[in-house]
């Protein structure tokens, strides 16, 4: 509970972030920028399952934990998908979007 | 006494096969040839004494009892079950003397003939594991179990055919053998399913009871005119026609000739090929009371007309084995119509007993005579009469033992042919006229083409040899001149004491007046073939042109094989198969390949889509998972 802050605020807030994160996953030219697009979902996501924890079920902790859970997949994720644009990177010496064509059909 | 040690015969020889067969690189060839002649020699023992006793001992009133041994092998239901076993009775007996006598002589002979083979230890082998086959065949309780056997001694068969198989004739020889031995065999099949169906059951002992459900009730059903039994009972005999190469699935016989001598002396002469005769016999009562012996009088012209048929191919022939292969036939033919004429109680069954002492005196001088021109082969490499003549100052011991067989299958009086075929004929004069003359003009022309055989191996011209023939090591020579002693006393044997239709010995007397006639046209022949073959002269030629288009005809085997190609070739690969062929290539494939084409350029006119950019996948899923929530939304709710 903040106070003078409703649960409508944040939630608008979270929406925005997700939207943003979404709307750079599908523009970003750079595999870096995508990745951090990824990360703003995934942050989005996080706020909302403590917020909604926060206000709506103060006595349960789940939420909290849950958006733990999701730091850690998160930074787990990012080492992955770090290693794979580094080989990437050796194999066509670019991160861009559309120097990773080279598997289509 | 109990004779259930008599199934050691055949298991000695499996035993044999596969001590042979697993170990054929392991055992050396100086040892492998004595081991399975010791093997059959122990079988030849114990057959031996068993006949002994049997023939002694079994006689209860008068009556030779049956033995039967046998264990379930598959039961399918209390009525329907395949049995296992061994079946002891006077035939069953003569036939484990035959066929482990010349086994064993055989196997004693292929140590001197195969020497030095690569395959030496394998024909061994196969050797054994034929002897197994026909030993289990001429023990077998039921028709289940001698169609099992039959079929090995038919793979066998093959096999040994096939001996030479970097020859390309020898393979083509031993696949034609199985195919048409097994397109009989169908026949076979099909009648064991058909009597089995309706009479209850597989075993002899129950087909052949004259009280039994098949005798007594064979009128109870019919199918297009004649009894279902009768029918049956012709598809059996269809089987042992193809095994006994009697018209008109004799095609085979000639060309199994490919395989090395001794197996054509062991297989193709005196024991695979009587097993058609034996089947016969077996099911002699259930032949002689169904339908009154419809399918007996099948039988007996079946075997007159092969037999006359084989006579007059087999002067024509050039090439001595087969010659000797149209004589096999001839002969089986002779045992077949002995059996087609003959009646079931005490003397008007002479024509079985003439039979089945016809298949033992010709299995003797039969197998005698393969032995002898495998000795004759051996000697000079080369199968073919213009190779050969005067002979008989470099080769002794085979130019005596090849005139005794000779005799001996001429039918001259004092030798074991003379015997047997007087029977035969006696048993013909009796009961078929039409039969009696066929056959006395068949024992003219056995006696015809017979000498000309030995006139032009042994006398005729002096050929010049590039090597001088020399005879054969006595490992060859020992077991023919106990053949030549068996192609004579064989003969003296009463075989109607011990082997009759209805098991009850009977006395047969030589008729004299019959035996006259047939010994008469017998020593015509050979006079004829002295005449003929003794120096070499341009008769033979004149005559033959004489002749002109029917000695084309015999010589060209009536044509039997060509009609055989036209068949196969013209009318079932030509009109059925390459019309379904084409139906399967152009309508069957043609859909599927066609299907197969309209996906590929499906997929290559969609293919554009997957542009390798995820995002571009992304987007196609996010927009997916929104249109299926809008969709499931407006549905829903």
């Amino acid at each position: 509970m903040i106070e003078g802050i409703s649960i409508y605020e944040i939630l608008s807030l979270s929406s925005v972030l997700f939207f943003i994160g979404i709307y750079g996953f599908f523009t970003r030219e750079n595999l870096i920028m995508v990745l951090m697009s990824i990360e703003l979902i995934l942050n989005a996501a996080a706020i909302n399952f403590v917020i909604i924890n926060t206000y709506l079920y103060p006595d349960f902790l789940q939420g909290a934990i849950f958006s733990i859970f999701i730091i850690a997949l998160a930074a787990a994720e990012t080492a992955l998908a770090i290693a794979i644009i580094i080989n990437l990177y050796k194999l066509v010496s670019s991160v861009e979007v559309k120097d990773t064509e080279i598997m289509k059909y | 006494m109990n004779y259930s040690y008599v199934i050691a015969i055949p298991l000695i020889p499996l035993a044999l096969f596969l001590l042979l067969g697993l170990f054929s690189k392991k055992i050396p060839p100086s040892i492998s040839g004595w081991i399975g002649s010791l093997g059959l020699g122990t079988s030849f023992a114990l057959s031996l004494y068993t006949a002994y006793h049997y023939y002694i001992e079994a006689k209860v009133n008068g009556i030779y009892q049956t033995f039967v041994y046998k264990q379930t092998w598959l039961a399918f239901s209390d009525k329907l079950h395949i049995d296992m076993g061994v079946l002891i009775d006077p035939i069953s007996v003569m036939m484990l003397i035959v066929v482990t006598t010349i086994s064993f002589m055989v196997h004693l002979y292929s140590r001197g003939y195969m020497k030095g083979d690569d395959g030496y230890t394998r024909f061994f082998a196969y050797l054994a594991l034929f002897s197994f086959s026909m030993l289990g065949l001429v023990l077998a309780t039921n028709l289940f179990q001698i169609y099992i056997f039959w079929e090995l001694v038919g793979a066998s068969s093959f096999l040994l055919i096939g001996y030479y198989y970097t020859k390309p004739s020898a393979v083509a020889a031993a696949k034609k053998a199985f195919i048409v031995t097994r397109f009989a065999d169908l026949g076979f099949l099909i009648g064991i399913l058909v009597v089995s169906y309706y009479s209850g059951t597989f075993d002899f002992s129950e087909l052949n009871n004259p009280e039994g459900f098949m005798i007594s009730n064979w009128a109870s059903t019919s199918f297009m005119g004649l009894s279902v039994f009768t029918w049956g009972l012709l598809l059996i005999f269809m089987g042992g026609a193809g095994k006994s190469a009697m018209l008109p699935f004799h095609i085979w016989l000639p060309d199994a000739m490919e395989g090395p001598t001794p197996v054509s002396a062991l297989i193709h002469a005196a024991t695979m090929v009587v097993a058609g005769v034996y089947l016969v016999a077996r099911l002699f009562p259930a032949f002689y009371f169904v339908e009154d012996g419809f399918a007996l009088t099948i039988v007996a012209y079946v075997g007159a007309i092969s037999s006359l048929f084989a006579a007059i191919i087999a002067l024509t022939q050039n090439d001595i084995k087969r010659v000797l292969a149209f004589s096999t036939m001839s002969q089986i033919g002779y045992m077949m119509l002995a059996l087609g004429v003959s009646k079931y109680d005490g003397h008007e069954g002479l024509g079985f007993m003439a039979s089945m002492f016809h298949l033992f005196t010709h299995a003797m001088f039969k197998a005698l005579l393969f032995l002898a021109a495998g000795s004759v082969i051996h000697a000079i490499h080369s199968n073919y009469l213009k190779d050969m003549g005067g002979l008989r100052k470099y080769m002794p011991v085979t130019h005596i033992t090849f005139l005794i067989a000779a005799l001996s299958i001429s039918g001259v009086p004092g030798f074991a042919g003379f015997f047997s075929k007087d029977e035969i004929l006696a048993a013909a004069y009796e009961h078929d006229m039409l039969i009696y003359i066929s056959s006395v003009a068949v024992a003219g022309l056995t006696a015809l083409y017979m000498f000309r055989l030995y006139f032009g191996i042994f006398w005729g011209k002096d050929t010049q040899y590039e090597h001088i023939p020399h005879e054969s090591p006595w490992s060859m020579t020992l077991p023919m001149l106990f053949l030549a002693v068996m192609s004579v006393v064989g003969g003296y044997i009463h075989f109607s004491e011990f082997v009759s239709a209805d098991h009850i010995p009977f006395e047969a007397h030589l008729n004299y007046s019959l035996a006259a006639i047939a010994s008469g046209v017998g020593i015509l022949g050979i006079i004829i073939a002295y005449i003929l073959y003794k120096k070499e002269t341009n008769l033979p030629d004149k005559i033959s042109n004489t002749f002109g288009v029917t000695y084309k005809w015999a010589y060209h085997k009536f044509y039997f094989d060509e009609i055989y190609l036209f068949v196969t070739k013209r009318i079932i690969f030509g009109l059925v198969a390459a019309p379904m062929a084409w139906f399967d290539k152009y309508v069957v494939d043609a859909t599927m390949v066609s299907i197969g084409n309209m996906t590929v350029s499906f997929s290559n006119k969609i293919k554009g889509l997957q542009s390798g950019k995820f995002q571009d996948y992304a987007m196609a899923f996010i927009s997916g998972g929104v249109i299926l929530a809008i969709v499931i939304f407006y549905l829903w709710l």
